[in-house]
């Protein structure tokens, strides 16, 4: 509901071209914005020559820009869109003409053109309508069979979001999760939801930095850490010795160490295992009478934090990575703060989400590392199982507040959600990085 | 001792004289059928094979009755087995609820865990696993490390009085496998539980009241 949404009078007359911008914005033009507008950058998206590809795509991207959070996006009334013309009416020029005062009058900062070019190829045009250049533009062909098609897409979206904030987007990114007990992962649009592999109830689907492989368990099942491939579709259990049941994985920002957790006759506790040679166990916690579970890695790989019981309800404890200097993470009173699960370290080192009772229900919460001063997220309903878009901005998490439990991306900027999944009943996402192709 | 030899052998001497002296020999008796003797001897004949099949008969008799007694007492020891396994084994699917995020032993289960100790210890070769389970809340990793709790709980209450502990076996299934499928207390209450499984026995027998 955050959107800025324009009246104009008289909007047709405003295409008429370059007189208008000597024409101040309060002759003959009312302007009235029902939004008070933030700090973001305005950000219109320009339409086009109608065509079946670029119309798809050009949805694509104003979706993905919407998604950023980045910009307050700027629709025209009645559905009505602007698109760059020729510089004149005779068509003497090659030259676009690029209608700077209209754009800004509009509130535009950015404005995005996607054009449909020879041989194939569409060219998305970003323009500094403040600076009245254009600052950026990327020919993106046309391969609309290639499975990877709408990730090309997301990425020119992500390049975009990076030229007008200096920070990418986060459009060419996927969410594995549970659906029931089934594993599924789906773009972070909502859109190509697929099943992957699995045999019994998936639990815990992580990805490993390289966008391709995730490990996850088959629980009970073989109870081993199973690791996959998208590429290839195939599944190996690591060989780690069969000690007891494997649970709650976590890669290294390298992809070189799993920490996973272990219930066995000693309780649960915390091991990590060399992925690269597949070897190498080594036990991290020693609980004896407490439990140690969910890990998760720092961005510079020297910290884990992970639940502990050790004084008494589950709450978020931090290690170096070899095991040792734990100690208590995140902040509690004892007797009153409600149990504290699943952590999950924001890609930039900065925050930790976690998810933690209040009154009997689950509420996603983040940290502040350098302070570690907790701010509750949500509130409505059963919120849990958080997990870090690579902005380190946007948290994707299983919400129960329409009734059933899906997934849901909420904004940690403006508190802005959006729901991801709409069918079964979904746990337990996991948000890659960037990908690339 | 040494006079009366020659007087024997004297005695013998006049008796031969007679014998051979005399006119022919007397023909020989005609032989008479003897029927007494006949049937005498057919009776004989006939009471050792009536008692023959008389003792065989009882023999039989013996035989059958070892038998049937043989099967009754099989019967009556398989129902005794049967009834000492259908009794120790719904001793042993009697299974043990928690409070909600707990794994102590309640009191109320207590009873019932020495009897399964009673059951262990009159079946040495009997090896039971312990699976531990939670209700719905709290996190899905977490209730994995509970349920295993739970079971490593009633474990330790058996080892605690006797019973060794690799005769026991621990899993968790967390959360994956509740009772009642509902999200309410009570179904929660029944979801919160350890279950025990007999996976090695031998002959079961009731323990010693």
């Amino acid at each position: 509901m955050i959107r800025r949404i324009v009246a104009v009078a008289g909007l047709l007359s405003l295409s008429a071209g370059p007189v208008f911008a000597q024409v101040p914005i309060d002759q003959g033009v009312r302007i009235g914005i029902t939004y008070a507008p933030g700090t973001r950058p305005g950000m219109l998206v320009l339409g086009g020559v109608p065509g079946a590809v670029s119309d798809s795509v050009r949805a694509i991207i104003a979706r993905d820009l919407d998604f950023s959070d980045q910009f307050e996006m700027i629709y025209l009334p009645g559905g009505d869109n602007l698109s760059i013309g020729a510089a004149s009416d005779d068509g003497g020029t090659d030259e676009v003409f690029v209608n700077y005062q209209l754009y800004s009058a509009l509130g535009a900062d950015y404005a995005v053109s996607i054009t449909e070019g020879v041989d194939s190829v569409l060219s998305i045009d970003l323009y500094d309508v403040r600076g009245e250049t254009l600052a950026n533009t990327l020919a993106l062909p046309i391969r609309a069979e290639d499975p990877e098609f709408r990730q090309d897409i997301h990425r020119v979206s992500d390049e975009m979001v990076r030229s007008s904030t200096g920070t990418p987007g986060i459009a060419a990114t996927r969410l594995l999760w549970v659906r029931r007990a089934g594993l599924r992962v789906i773009d972070s649009d909502s859109h190509d939801e697929k099943s992957l592999p699995s045999v019994g109830n998936v639990y815990s689907p992580v990805w490993h930095p390289d966008g391709n492989q995730y490990a996850y368990v088959d629980f009970p099942g073989n109870s081993q850490i199973n690791i996959g491939s998208l590429d290839s579709g195939d599944v190996r259990a690591i060989s780690a010795d069969a000690g007891g049941q494997d649970f709650a994985p976590a890669f290294d920002p390298l992809g070189r160490t799993l920490v996973f957790s272990r219930a066995s006759g000693d309780g649960t506790d915390l091991y990590s295992y060399n992925f690269i040679d597949d070897c190498c166990l080594q036990r991290l916690t020693v609980g004896r009478f407490s439990d140690n579970l969910s890990p998760t890695f720092s961005p510079d790989g020297r910290r884990i934090a992970y639940v502990s019981t050790r004084s008494g309800l589950p709450q978020i404890y931090v290690m170096a990575a070899d095991g040792t200097g734990q100690e208590l993470f995140a902040p509690f009173d004892y007797g009153v703060t409600g149990g504290s699960y699943a952590p999950e370290w924001a890609p930039d080192g900065l925050s930790l989400a976690f998810h933690r009772d209040v009154a009997g229900s689950p509420q996603v919460f983040i940290m502040d590392v350098a302070t570690r001063s907790v701010k509750q997220l949500t509130s409505v309903g059963r919120n849990e199982d958080p997990t870090w878009a690579p902005d380190s901005r946007h948290l994707a998490f299983v919400s129960s507040r329409t009734g059933s439990s899906q997934i849901w991306v909420i904004d940690i900027d403006t508190g802005r959600t959006r729901q991801v999944t709409r069918r079964g009943r979904a746990k337990l996402p996991a948000w890659s990085r960037r990908l690339t192709r | 001792m040494r006079i009366s030899v020659p007087m024997t052998l004297g005695i013998a001497v006049v008796l031969s004289a007679a014998a051979c002296g005399g006119g022919p020999p007397p023909p020989p008796p005609t032989p008479v059928v003897n029927q007494d003797s006949i049937d005498a001897a057919n009776a004989r004949r006939d009471s050792i094979r009536q008692a023959r099949e008389e003792a065989a008969r009882e023999a039989a008799a013996r035989e059958r009755a070892a038998r049937e007694r043989a099967q009754r007492e099989a019967a009556e020891a398989e129902e005794a087995a049967r009834q000492a396994n259908n009794m120790v084994r719904s001793v042993f699917a009697s299974m043990i609820h928690f409070d909600y995020d707990r794994s102590d032993i309640k009191d109320e289960f207590v009873s019932g865990l020495e009897m399964k100790v009673m059951i262990m210890n009159a079946n040495p070769r009997m090896r039971i696993s312990i699976n531990g389970h939670a209700d719905e809340r709290g996190s899905d990793e977490y209730n994995i490390a509970l349920g295993n709790r739970r079971a490593l709980a009633a474990k330790a209450f058996l080892v605690d009085r006797g019973i060794a502990a690799n005769r026991i076996d621990t899993s968790t299934l967390g959360e994956s496998q509740p009772l009642v499928n509902e999200s309410n207390e009570s179904a929660w209450q029944q979801n919160r539980r350890a279950e025990f499984v007999i996976i090695g026995t031998g002959n079961l027998v009731r323990p010693q009241m």
